[in-house]
């Protein structure tokens, strides 16, 4: 098990989302970054969407009772074992009572643990992912226990290892594709959205990420419609809501882009004041 | 003859977006509801996932498309050689409300601004069916249609930070019902004791898109009662399966 010392600022349980509840108006969830997720598993042969932990900025510190294979990847938040430095994107064994500690994000802003055969905690409609109201938490908080299958013996994968691409996080550009309503902008509308460079308000989470320029909107609001993780959203007032993985489920205002998925991690990886740029694909 | 249109688009590189005509109605309604029974029976479930609203489903796939066109044209080919013939059975339950003002704060002001008594206020609201469209918002959160116009009345100008879970409340056209503690701008009627949303019942809601819903008056003795049986694990809530 993983006992929780210290939660950090926002560490989750997350894998690959929910989607079995959409139709009870349940978010889909899921690593706000999948393939930084999917990267700390497949390091240690996990399923890509096994269940990891997410932390978001500042991590937390946490001591293990049983022994296991861990991995890091996403921002780096200077992982220690015990004091020791462990390098990221590699297996490393941990024995009863090691202590895990992480410190604030350098690049990027979330990093993703995980553990050999991933996190066994309660499965709810088809997903480990953590949100209010479904699970029992809706994150980590000191004195949790997170459990997972320990090993009796440790083996090292040592074949091929993958090359990551450590740009991902520092690129400004997030490619797109036309939402269901961009063809009511205007050509100024459109010339104006992909020329901009915006930044990303305070407003960000896990839930929305908004943007502080404007887009003078005229379009009309739509019937209450499904959305999904990526859509752009233009408010009445203009404002631009790029929702992110616990979105929710329906939404009424313009579609106006949906981010391709890579794009979607590319921005789970930024905060508050950094510049994005949209490209059409 | 024909029926309604419907358009089939890409949302993205993995979705595909069903869009019906711009209306609520519930002739669109039961054409969404039949698609979207289609497609979770026939079309490969273990790859997508779909989300239906008012005119449109969304098709979401787990992973990438091969090929987006080839997939529309498959949905095309199902939605257009299935008669809707087994109509979808929806059921017709009757949810208990206390329109007592300890409750419906918001009585008053709706009373006032569409010259209603708080009595007829309350005989409009339950006297009404109202047809669940979809589930959205906030898990549990029914998208009800059918309110009377009469009691049609704008959103507070600033929300209330807090809203108690079971609040029956109306936000312009339309009346909801709040299934957890949430901020909220909508005027509020009354108070239903009954969960709308558990994540230990199966299924999590009450109701589901399609189903009927009656709200019934009791008085603050009966409200106290039903709670404490719910507490008790002795409630059940009166549903009739119904064809529609």
């Amino acid at each position: 098990m993983i006992e929780v010392l210290k939660p950090g600022i926002l560490t989750s349980i997350q894998d690959k989302g929910r989607f079995d509840g959409l139709e009870f108006g349940i978010p889909v969830s899921g690593a706000m970054d999948q393939t930084s997720m999917q990267q700390a598993n497949m390091i240690l042969g996990n399923k890509a969407g096994d269940a990891v932990l997410e932390m978001a900025l500042l991590g937390p510190k946490l001591r293990f009772t049983s022994p296991t294979l861990i991995s890091v990847a996403g921002a780096d938040m200077s992982p220690t074992v015990n004091g020791e430095v462990i390098e990221m994107l590699h297996p490393y064994p941990v024995i009863s009572g090691d202590v895990l500690e992480f410190k604030s994000a350098a690049a990027g802003c979330r990093s993703y643990l995980a553990v050999k055969g991933g996190l066994t905690s309660e499965v709810i409609l088809g997903s480990r992912s953590q949100y209010d109201g479904i699970t029992e938490a809706s994150c980590l908080s000191k004195g949790a226990i997170i459990p997972y299958q320990s090993l009796d013996y440790l083996s090292f994968p040592s074949g091929s290892r993958l090359k990551m691409d450590r740009e991902n996080f520092t690129r400004e550009v997030l490619e797109v594709f036309p939402g269901p309503e961009f063809n009511g902008l205007s050509d100024d509308q459109k010339d104006k959205l992909f020329r901009t460079s915006f930044t990303i308000s305070h407003y960000n989470n896990r839930m929305a990420y908004q943007l502080n320029e404007e887009l003078e909107n005229i379009l009309s609001p739509i019937i209450t419609a499904p959305v999904m993780p990526g859509t752009v959203q233009l408010t009445p007032s203009g404002k631009l809501i790029i929702l992110m993985r616990d979105a929710q489920t329906t939404g009424g205002y313009p579609r106006i882009l949906q981010l391709d998925e890579r794009a979607i991690d590319r921005l789970s990886q930024k905060y508050e004041g950094q510049f994005i740029r949209f490209k059409l694909y | 003859m024909g029926g309604p249109e419907v358009e089939i688009i890409p949302y993205g590189a993995r979705a595909i977006l069903l869009n019906w005509p711009q209306k609520i109605d519930e002739n669109t309604l039961f054409q969404v509801l039949n698609a979207k029974k289609l497609l979770s029976d026939y079309y490969i479930k273990q790859k997508v996932y779909i989300n239906s609203a008012y005119n449109s489903i969304l098709i979401n796939y787990i992973s990438t498309i091969n090929n987006i066109y080839d997939e529309i044209l498959t949905i095309s080919e199902l939605i257009l050689a299935n008669n809707p013939s087994e109509s979808n059975t929806f059921n017709s339950l009757e949810i208990p409300v206390c329109y007592e003002e300890k409750f419906g704060i918001d009585l008053q002001r709706i009373s006032d601004r569409n010259n209603l008594s708080v009595k007829e206020i309350i005989q409009l609201h339950s006297s009404a069916y109202y047809r669940v469209y979809f589930i959205g918002f906030l898990p549990g959160f029914l998208y009800l249609g059918g309110l009377d116009k009469k009691l049609s009345c704008p959103r507070l100008e600033t929300p209330r930070q807090s809203i108690p879970a079971g609040s029956v409340a109306i936000g312009g056209d339309q009346t909801g019902i709040y299934p957890k503690s949430s901020p909220g701008g909508w005027n509020i009627i009354g108070r239903s004791p009954v969960p709308l949303f558990d994540i230990k019942n199966n299924p999590p809601t009450v109701a589901r898109a399609g189903d009927l819903i009656r709200f019934v008056p009791i008085d603050h003795h009966q409200f106290l009662d039903i709670d404490a049986r719910i507490k008790a694990g002795e409630y059940k809530l009166q549903i009739k399966p119904g064809n529609d």
